[in-house]
């Protein structure tokens, strides 16, 4: 169960009309290290790991959908208003064939998403190691959206969501350091 | 050398449709607790490094397998 506040994480202002720039953000929209990716990952996991690492893939998992907005508000915001002429030059032309200024979850090279992006292990430690990787690659996503736009206002909220990524790193690691931990004596019903 | 098991026991609901399994157990394998290998670890011998997979025992991870009742075989 899910309260929705109808605003979004953190604010976001793109200034400069750059289409093409909407063709690399979707990478982080359905890529394999995308919000999307990282939501679902996170907040399935939760059912087959340890109780006291349950409520922090909560909050993560839903975090990623507060990013999934941001990013999808930013792809919106930079091909609403461009005209067909101007999205074949952004080398979205296969996009508006397919789906017109709709978003679609895909990735930069535009292969549609897939579960197989994600992994559930079962195995707590392989699938919490499966989340801090995911977090290295969606920071490092983030850095070559960065070096890809001269935006300040875009750069803005790109550098806010790549430094999410290294909280909910460190965050992940301390959750294995809590499974690590000796507990009393095994028990056996 | 302390235990590569961990237990947890999970939340049960008076409303589950199956009889609950109380306990579970994941493994934590040594090497989550080495950050950096120490130069000097005692060594297996030859024919034991063979059998055991690795030269130090520091690194050895046993795994019996579960029983089909979901517990740790000894």
């Amino acid at each position: 169960m899910w309260i929705y506040e109808k605003k979004l994480q953190y604010p976001v202002r793109v200034s400069k009309c750059d289409p093409r720039m909407a063709k690399f953000l979707i990478e982080q929209y359905g890529g394999a290290d995308g919000e999307l990716a990282a939501a679902l990952r996170y907040l399935n996991q939760r059912y087959s790991i340890p109780d006291k690492v349950i409520g922090l893939l909560t909050d993560i998992g839903t975090e990623e959908f507060a990013h999934l907005e941001m990013i999808a508000t930013m792809v919106y915001k930079l091909t609403k208003d461009a005209t067909v002429e101007q999205l074949e030059e952004a080398g979205l032309g296969a996009h508006y064939a397919n789906h017109d200024r709709a978003l679609f979850y895909n990735n930069a090279a535009g292969v549609p998403w897939t579960a197989a992006y994600i992994q559930a292990k079962g195995d707590p430690i392989a699938d919490l190691y499966e989340d801090i990787a995911a977090e290295e690659k969606a920071r490092a996503t983030y850095q070559w959206l960065i070096d890809m736009t001269d935006d300040p206002d875009l750069k803005d909220g790109l550098k806010f969501l790549r430094e999410r990524e290294i909280v909910h790193s460190l965050r992940f690691r301390e959750a294995v350091e809590l499974l690590k931990e000796e507990q009393e004596r095994k028990k056996f019903f | 050398m302390h235990s590569q098991t961990r237990v947890y026991y999970p939340y049960v609901s008076p409303f589950d449709p199956c009889p609950p399994m109380r306990v579970k157990t994941y493994v934590v394998p040594p090497n989550l607790f080495i950050q950096f290998q120490p130069p000097g670890l005692p060594q297996f011998s030859a024919p034991e490094a063979l059998r055991h997979g690795v030269l130090w025992p520091a690194l050895y991870s046993p795994y019996e397998g579960r029983d089909r009742k979901g517990r740790e075989r000894k």
